[in-house]
């Protein structure tokens, strides 16, 4: 059996004295679509940070392709797509220069692309079919096409695992449905996704699995296991799902 | 006075060319510098360390080792002591930043008034651009080149920091590193321009460059070239009118930068006041004048 893309085993995460995950285990098979599901300040980025190696877990462990994720980062496995919140899109960077830093990690000391580094961008920006706005200045696309140049980006770099935060936010539908096809064709190549999503009823389309996070795993099943209502009282607070019940 | 008398005759003194070409070396490091300093928001960091780096210097002088070391060693410790009060306490960093770069800077100033020769040293507080000799030459023709060299062949590394330091993470290099470098390359920027702008004035000539160049450019491959550009030739400016004029070298070549910042500001094409009202405007113009298309009044009627 071949390990799982990632394994998060009992992963505790604190800032200073609040805890931000709380023994989260975790685990995604590659070809899989995985959708993290929990309100604001649940610790869906914390998670991304922690997998991605910016954060150590207090306790825990979190293992990438079957071994340590400084060895799955060096080899470019890793792939993130950004909140928009935490994007400077005034940056003067055009959309091939963001996908061109996907392949920073393959690259030597100055970074100076070559052919085949090239060729591997204008592949990826056709995969989003962004192609003709290549040369565009990153803050003059549209919220959908943003996302997209930074899926290009961990296409370009050949990452095998794409962490996703919030990328449906801000989005219109039709872009929304767009990405979420190019994430289900990126699966179906092999690659293992994890998405944080506030859009529960575009969960089912999109994912094949979902993890509802509150601090903690509720819940790893199917979209619609997790859309329960009960799991779903558990996750956002018992009151909301009442109110709307009837007498 | 034909304009080939005005531009040559400065020249006939030696000390002027010796001025002039400090002034381009500082000038071009400095400007290549700001434009990563501008985008990531680092042009009080840019205050701190030019300030922070003038004990250092001192001591360097008092102990005869390279200032550029003296500079360095400060200019880290400089830093470091900001993120300590910062992290450690609830000071905000702005005020960190105050508290630290100025004690370090009146350290300077103390060791300074306790150094026997005194002359040397107060030129670093202001700039002492005429009185750059021959060593001082170059040592700030040496330490320049290295800077640049290391600030274009890292060049992407650094822009990649500025701009996403998290994928610098996910593909496993290391942002604190670039961070690291980054800074310790501005305390090097710092010592080169030490004699041209002055401690008190480096600072301008490390964010008006990128600065002005950032109103005028989204490719940052262009801002690296408009950047140097830009100072070169403010810096060359302010030197002769401070020449004609019988003013302060350092302060004309700041004033001169700034006033070309102020007409960029203004009359940048997309990202100046004026330029940016007037597409603006177009911008809805078009947009109001524009007729509905088949397909949405087909869909209004269905």
């Amino acid at each position: 059996m071949t390990a799982p893309a990632i394994h998060v085993d009992q992963a505790t995460v604190r800032y200073g004295d609040v805890v931000a995950l709380d023994r989260v285990t975790l685990s995604l098979a590659a070809g899989r679509v995985c959708g993290l599901v929990g309100m604001n300040g649940s610790g869906k980025s914390t998670l991304f940070k922690t997998i991605m190696g910016a954060l150590k877990p207090d306790s825990g462990t979190v293992r990438v392709n079957g071994g340590p994720p400084v060895r799955a980062r060096k080899s470019g496995a890793i792939g993130y797509v950004p909140q928009s919140e935490d994007v400077d899109w005034a940056f003067p960077l055009s959309v091939r220069d963001v996908v061109m830093t996907g392949r920073y990690g393959h690259l030597g000391f100055t970074r100076r692309p070559r052919r085949a580094d090239h060729e591997a961008v204008d592949h990826a920006l056709e995969r989003v079919q962004l192609t003709g706005l290549a040369d565009r200045q990153i803050g003059r696309l549209s919220g959908g096409q943003r996302k997209r140049a930074f899926v290009a980006r961990g296409i370009a770099q050949g990452a095998g695992i794409l962490l996703l935060d919030e990328p449906f936010a801000g989005v219109d539908k039709g872009s929304e449905a767009t990405i979420t096809r190019l994430l289900r064709e990126l699966a179906g190549d092999g690659a293992a996704v994890l998405v944080s999503t506030h859009d529960l009823h575009a969960l089912p389309s999109l994912a094949d699995e979902a993890v509802l996070l509150m601090r903690t795993v509720l819940v790893h099943g199917s979209p619609d296991e997790v859309l329960r209502p009960d799991n779903l009282a558990r996750a956002f607070g018992l009151d909301v799902l009442r109110r709307e019940e009837p007498v | 006075m034909t304009l080939y008398e005005f531009l040559l005759e400065p020249l006939t003194y030696s000390f002027m060319v010796r001025a002039l070409a400090a002034t381009l070396v500082a000038a071009v490091v400095c400007a290549v510098l700001s434009c990563w300093l501008v985008l990531i928001g680092w042009s009080l960091m840019g205050d701190a360390v030019s300030h922070a780096v003038l004990p250092g210097v001192v001591l360097a002088y008092i102990l005869g080792v390279p200032f550029a070391l003296g500079a360095v060693v400060f200019g880290v410790l400089a830093v470091a002591l900001i993120g300590v009060v910062r992290d450690t306490s609830r000071i905000k960093e702005d005020a960190a930043i105050g508290i630290v770069f100025t004690t370090l800077f009146a350290l300077g100033l103390v060791l300074i008034s306790v150094t026997p020769s005194q002359t040397d040293l107060n030129h670093i507080i202001f700039g002492s651009l005429l009185g750059v000799d021959r060593a001082d030459l170059i040592q700030i023709a040496a330490l320049g080149a290295v800077t640049l060299a290391l600030l274009i062949l890292k060049r992407r590394d650094f822009t990649l920091y500025a701009f996403d330091p998290t994928h610098v993470q996910a593909i496993g290099l290391s942002p604190r590193l670039l961070g690291a470098a980054l800074l310790g390359l501005l305390a090097f920027t710092c010592v080169v321009a030490l004699q041209v702008a002055g401690v008190i004035l480096v600072v301008a000539m490390l964010v008006i460059p990128g600065a002005t160049a950032y109103l005028l450019t989204d490719r940052f491959q262009r801002m690296l070239l408009i950047a140097p550009a830009f100072s070169a030739a403010a810096a060359v400016t302010g030197l002769y009118l401070s020449y004609y004029l019988d003013t302060a070298s350092g302060g004309m070549i700041v004033l001169v930068q700034g006033a070309a910042f102020a007409l960029v500001y203004l009359f940048a094409p997309r990202h100046g006041l004026i330029g940016h009202r007037i597409t603006r405007r177009r911008h809805l113009q078009a947009h109001t004048r524009e007729a509905p298309s088949i397909t949405e009044l087909e869909a209004y009627h269905r």
